[in-house]
C-alpha cells in the first residue's frame, strides 16, 4: 500500500494516542462518523479542507497524516528487513507499518542503527587486533628473539662438550637477544598501553569514563568551589558520548561532590598538613565515614599529599566498577582483578579497615600501602539483604614492608607459580 | 643418502642455532636471510629439506612456497615452517600453500630436530 494511501491509518493512529473516540473527531471536524470511519479504513481518499480540519483537530500538521513516516524511517526499516537476512512476506507493507506503529517502527529502526554502528566498531577492533602491522611487527619481535633465546639457551645448557669458540658465540648472542628481548616486550607493552590510554578510543562506557576523570587528573576544581555541577561538567564534555556513560559519569561526580562537601578541601589540607595521612583519624576529624575519606584522598591533586594515590572501587560480585591507575601497580582493563588485593579482603569484612603493604608480582617489586574498606551501599528494609561496595586507596612506597604480601593484577597475565587464588592458567608461560 | 638443508630466517641467532643443531646431527646448512631470492636459492641448492620463515624480508615464506610448488621436482620437498602467529587460519593457509610442517615460535631444539628427522624419513631419505 503507498504511503499517501495511509492518511486514514495515520489519522486513526493519532485519535487512540490522543485518546479521542471516532465521534468525538467526527463532530469536530463536522463529517459523520461513518465517514470518519470508512477515511480511517483508508476506504475513503482524504485531502484539502477535511484534512486540514482534521489535522487541526488531531493537533498536528496536515503533512504529517498525508505523508507519514520519514522517507529515511522506511528506507531503514527496508535495509533492517535486507539485512535480517529472513524473508519477510510483508516487505510491501512497509509504508503502512511505519504508517500505523510510528514509535515501534522508530523502536526497530533504531535497533538497526545500533546494530550498524556496532558492527563497524567490532569490525575496527577485530581489523586492529588482526591486522595492525605495528602489533604483529611487535609480537613478531617478541617471539622470535623468545626463539633465538630458548634454542641458544638449550645448546648451551645441554650440550656437553662445547668448543670455546662456539660458546663464546652463544654466550655473546644470548646477552644481545636478552637485551632485544627486554627492549622490545617494553615496546611491545608501551604500545598496548598506549592504545588504551588513546584519546580517540571508544570502548565500554566505564573505559570512557576513566578516560574523563584521567584528562581532569581526577580533581575537580568547579566541584570544589562549587562553581559547576555534575550536570554541568558531563554535559560540558563532548567525549562524553551516549547515556550509559554519562550516567556513570555523573554517579561517580556525584559522589565527589559528596565527599567534597564533606571534606572541604582547605580544611583538608590543613589536616594532612598537620596529621600526614591518616585515614581514621581524618574520619573522625570530619565526622565522615572511612571509605568517603579513601575516596576523598585519592580526588586530591598530587601535590597535597605529596605523592601519587590510585583508587579502585568494586561492587559485591568483585566487579572493578572505578580505577584511578597509580604507576607501577598493574590493574586489569578487562575481566576480574587478583583475589588477593586487599580490596576483596575488605569486602568480605564489611565496616572493617584493612592495610596491607602489598607487591606486584613481575613488575619492578615495588611495594604499595594499601588501604581498603567496605561499605553497605544501601540501607535495606527488614528481611531484605544489603549491598556491599568496597574501596582500596592505594599508596606508593609501603611504609614497613618487611614482608610485603604478593599480588598480581589478574590470574590471566600473573606467572606466579602455586597461587592458591589462582582461578585460570596464565598465559605467561613459566618457559617464556 | 642427502643430508642437505636450506634455511631461509632473518633472525640472525635462530639461524646460528639451528645451523650448529643440524650440523651436530649431520646434516649441511646453506641459511639465507632473503625472501625475495630464496626461490632461486632452493632450486639451485636441490636441498633435502627447507626451513623457512613465514615473514620474511622480500618475500612470504607462504609465496615462496606456492612458488615452490610450481618449479619441476620441488613439488614433494619438505617444507618446515617456522612462525610466530600460530592461529588456526594461519596454519590452514600454510598447509594450503603446500607447506608440509608448521610450528610457532619459541619452539623447543628438540622439536626443531625430530621435525627434521621425521620429515626427512617420510620423504623416503632417511
Amino acid at each position: 500500500m503507498a504511503r499517501d494511501t495511509l492518511t486514514g491509518s495515520r489519522i486513526r493512529e493519532r485519535r487512540l494516542i490522543l485518546g479521542m473516540r471516532q465521534a468525538e473527531l467526527a463532530r469536530e471536524a463536522r463529517i459523520s462518523p461513518s465517514y470518519l470511519n470508512l477515511i480511517e479504513h483508508n476506504r475513503r481518499r482524504i485531502g484539502g479542507k477535511l484534512l486540514v480540519g482534521i489535522a487541526g483537530v488531531l493537533g498536528v500538521e496536515p503533512s504529517m497524516l498525508s505523508e507519514g513516516a520519514e522517507a529515511a524511517l522506511i528506507s531503514t526499516l527496508r535495509e533492517a528487513a535486507a539485512d535480517s537476512g529472513v524473508p519477510i512476506a510483508e516487505l510491501d507493507r512497509v509504508d503502512e507499518f511505519a504508517g500505523r506503529f510510528p514509535g515501534w517502527a522508530e523502536v526497530l529502526a533504531a535497533g538497526h542503527r545500533r546494530i550498524a554502528t556496532l558492527e563497524r566498531t567490532v569490525e575496527t577492533l577485530s581489523d586492529r587486533l588482526t591486522h595492525d602491522p605495528n602489533l604483529a611487527a611487535s609480537v613478531h619481535e617478541v617471539l622470535s628473539t623468545a626463539a633465538a633465546i630458548r634454542s641458544t639457551a638449550s645448546i648451551l645448557a645441554e650440550t656437553g662438550e662445547l668448543e670455546p669458540e662456539w660458546r663464546d658465540r652463544f654466550h655473546k648472542n644470548l646477552n644481545e637477544d636478552s637485551l632485544r628481548l627486554s627492549e622490545s616486550s617494553r615496546a611491545l607493552v608501551s604500545f598496548l598501553d598506549e592504545e588504551g590510554a588513546g584519546a580517540d578510543r571508544r570502548g565500554m562506557p566505564q573505559e570512557e569514563a576513566e578516560a574523563f576523570f584521567l584528562s581532569n587528573g581526577f580533581h575537580f576544581p568547579a566541584l570544589e568551589n562549587g562553581s559547576a555541577t555534575p550536570e554541568d561538567l558531563v554535559l560540558d564534555e563532548p567525549d562524553l558520548t551516549g547515556e550509559a556513560v554519562r550516567s556513570l559519569a555523573m554517579a561517580a561526580l556525584e559522589q565527589y561532590r559528596s565527599d567534597a562537601r564533606a571534606m572541604p578541601l582547605r580544611a583538608l589540607e590543613q589536616e594532612i598538613a598537620a596529621g600526614g595521612i591518616d585515614p581514621v583519624a581524618l574520619a573522625r576529624r570530619f565526622n565522615c565515614a572511612l571509605p568517603a575519606v579513601l575516596r576523598r584522598l585519592a580526588a586530591l591533586p598530587e601535590e597535597v599529599l605529596g605523592q601519587e594515590t590510585g583508587l579502585v572501587i568494586c561492587d559485591a560480585s568483585g566487579t572493578l566498577l572505578f580505577r584511578k591507575p597509580v604507576t607501577g601497580f598493574a590493574m586489569p582493563r578487562f575481566g576480574a582483578s587478583c583475589p588477593l588485593w586487599p580490596l576483596y579482603t575488605a569486602l568480605v569484612q564489611p565496616n572493617m579497615p584493612v592495610r596491607r603493604n602489598v607487591v606486584q608480582h613481575g613488575r619492578n617489586a615495588a611495594a604499595f600501602d594499601c588501604m581498603a574498606t567496605a561499605w553497605m551501599q544501601n540501607q535495606p528494609d527488614f528481611g531484605e539483604d544489603p549491598l556491599y561496595r568496597a574501596v582500596m586507596l592505594i599508596l606508593p612506597g609501603a611504609k614497613d614492608a618487611q614482608d610485603p604480601q604478593p599480588v598480581g593484577a589478574s590470574c590471566r597475565i600473573c606467572p606466579r607459580q602455586g597461587c592458591p587464588a589462582r582461578r585460570e592458567p596464565s598465559i605467561l608461560k613459566e618457559e617464556f | 643418502m642427502g643430508r642437505h638443508v636450506v634455511l631461509i630466517e632473518d633472525e640472525p641467532n635462530i639461524t646460528e642455532a639451528i645451523r650448529f643443531l643440524l650440523m651436530r646431527d649431520g646434516w649441511s646448512v646453506d641459511a639465507h636471510t632473503d625472501g625475495a631470492t630464496a626461490v632461486e636459492v632452493i632450486r639451485d641448492a636441490g636441498p633435502d629439506l627447507v626451513i623457512l620463515d613465514l615473514m620474511l624480508p622480500g618475500k612470504s615464506g607462504l609465496e615462496i612456497v606456492r612458488e615452490l610448488r610450481t618449479v619441476e621436482g620441488m613439488q614433494s620437498l619438505p617444507v618446515l615452517m617456522l612462525t610466530a602467529r600460530g592461529q588456526m587460519r594461519d596454519r590452514e593457509m600454510a598447509e594450503k600453500a603446500g607447506v608440509t610442517r608448521f610450528m610457532t615460535k619459541p619452539f623447543s631444539n628438540a622439536e626443531v630436530l625430530t621435525a627434521v628427522r621425521d620429515l626427512h624419513a617420510q620423504a623416503g631419505q632417511g
